[in-house]
């Protein structure tokens, strides 16, 4: 994309439907698309309504469409869920440092998923699955609230059952007709084999979620900078210009949303950040 | 063929425990297999069993008249069921069901108890390890609470 505070538009090629809150929007990609990295984020432009920055859900290998999984909590987001085949959306981006897959290769990865946290991950296993021999295990772990909540549900279990990934996916509660896994997502980390020096881990969900899986993940002994959180702030101009998305020293939308914990986790703990 | 102190030196909850107190707690246990579906026990029931899952997977319901039985935990091989047992007033907060055919060692948890009273060096080094196991249930409940990822609706 050409300039990066002016939005393109781009045809909505469909929306699907994901969970009762949550959906994704299949948009065509502009003229002189470039691809994105996973991680990294667009500023998604509706007409009358505004901005929202939104995480980028699909495959990075794939030129012809540009996906993006959204929650539906604000006007923006709730116009988005209007698109449809007929419509356009106005694009910028894509902005931010994505997550360091090439870190993790020649060893294990990890993956921690809360919620919506799960749509920056989608990318990250699409890539690290297009280059499978690269990596020794992968570990998905993913909590959300319900059964009903459960983001990509038919498209992880496959890649668990093809034995490309160890997803454990849990909710927070659920109807006795349910048998899958119950329970706190960080609860499960410690169920897995860590090998602590030849392992990259990356956590996206809510903060204190982050917190949690990071805490864990230390006591398994991954030393801090190889474990890796997406903060989520207040993205306006996502060009590191106007300051709304500031944390401590850094610009989210530019030196982030990705961060070494080594370098955000103080910052995780204190309230007024 | 494996003893039950073959066994439970196996499982991570009893994990480092000398062989002599294997053999001494031990004696408070049997196997036992449960089918799906199959009740391991009722929620307010007296406290009286320690589950140790061996394979399979223990759900931990609790009902309500709003909104019916829901299941806040699942437990799997390598996890327990039932510390209640060593807690006053050693009942059960949560019913337990299993979900798939499970495994398990079954403690007496009175016969523990008497256990742990007589040598109260084995006593802490349980109650070390129920405390433990109940700051990680504590943990993951709390994030649960707060419904992170949304309103909560079944």
């Amino acid at each position: 994309m050409n300039d990066a505070l002016i939005p393109e538009l781009c045809n909505v090629n469909g929306r699907l439907e994901d969970t009762p809150d949550v959906f994704t929007l299949d948009l065509v990609p502009p003229p002189g698309y470039r691809g994105f990295a996973p991680g990294q984020f667009n500023m998604l432009y509706v007409p009358g309504a505004g901005e929202a920055a939104i995480s980028i859900s699909g495959d990075p290998e794939d030129s012809y469409r540009l996906v993006h999984t959204i929650r539906a909590v604000g006007d923006v987001t709730s116009q988005l869920r209007t698109r449809d085949g007929h419509s356009q959306v106005g694009v910028r981006g894509p902005f931010g440092k994505p997550w360091p897959i090439d870190a993790a290769r020649g060893g294990d990865l990890i993956i921690v998923a809360g919620g919506i946290g799960m749509a920056p991950m989608r990318p990250v296993l699409y890539a690290a699955l297009a280059d499978r021999a690269s990596y020794d295990n992968i570990y998905l772990l993913y909590g959300a609230r319900t059964p009903r909540d459960i983001l990509f549900q038919e498209q992880l279990m496959e890649w668990h059952r093809q034995g490309a990934i160890t997803a454990i996916i849990t909710v927070d509660a659920a109807r006795p007709s349910w048998k899958g896994d119950v329970g706190a997502v960080t609860g499960f980390i410690g169920r897995i084999p860590v090998n602590p020096r030849n392992t990259v881990a990356m956590i996206c969900g809510p903060e204190i979620m982050m917190r949690y899986a990071a805490s864990e993940l230390l006591v398994k002994g991954i030393p801090m900078d190889r474990i890796h959180v997406s903060m989520e702030r207040n993205m306006k101009c996502a060009t590191a210009f106007c300051g709304h998305c500031q944390l401590g020293p850094y610009f989210v939308c530019r030196d982030g949303p990705v961060f070494r914990y080594s370098d955000v986790a103080a910052m995780m703990e204190v309230k007024q950040f | 063929m494996k003893d039950i102190a073959d066994e439970l030196s196996e499982h991570p909850f009893f994990e480092g425990l000398a062989p002599e107190t294997l053999s001494l707690i031990a004696g408070c246990g049997v196997n036992a297999v449960y089918k799906p579906e199959e009740l391991l026990a009722r929620e307010g029931s007296s406290a009286d069993e320690l589950f140790v899952i061996r394979k399979g997977r223990v759900a931990l319901l609790m009902h309500s008249t709003e909104r019916g039985a829901l299941q806040v935990d699942t437990r799997d091989a390598g996890d327990v069921v039932g510390l209640s047992f060593l807690v006053p007033p050693y009942r059960w907060p949560v019913e337990a069901r299993a979900v798939q055919t499970v495994h398990v060692i079954r403690m007496d948890g009175k016969c523990l108890r008497d256990k742990c009273n007589a040598d109260t060096a084995l006593g802490y080094e349980l109650m070390q390890r129920v405390a433990t196991a109940l700051m990680g249930h504590l943990n993951a409940r709390s994030i649960q609470l707060l419904d992170l990822y949304g309103q909560l609706e079944l």
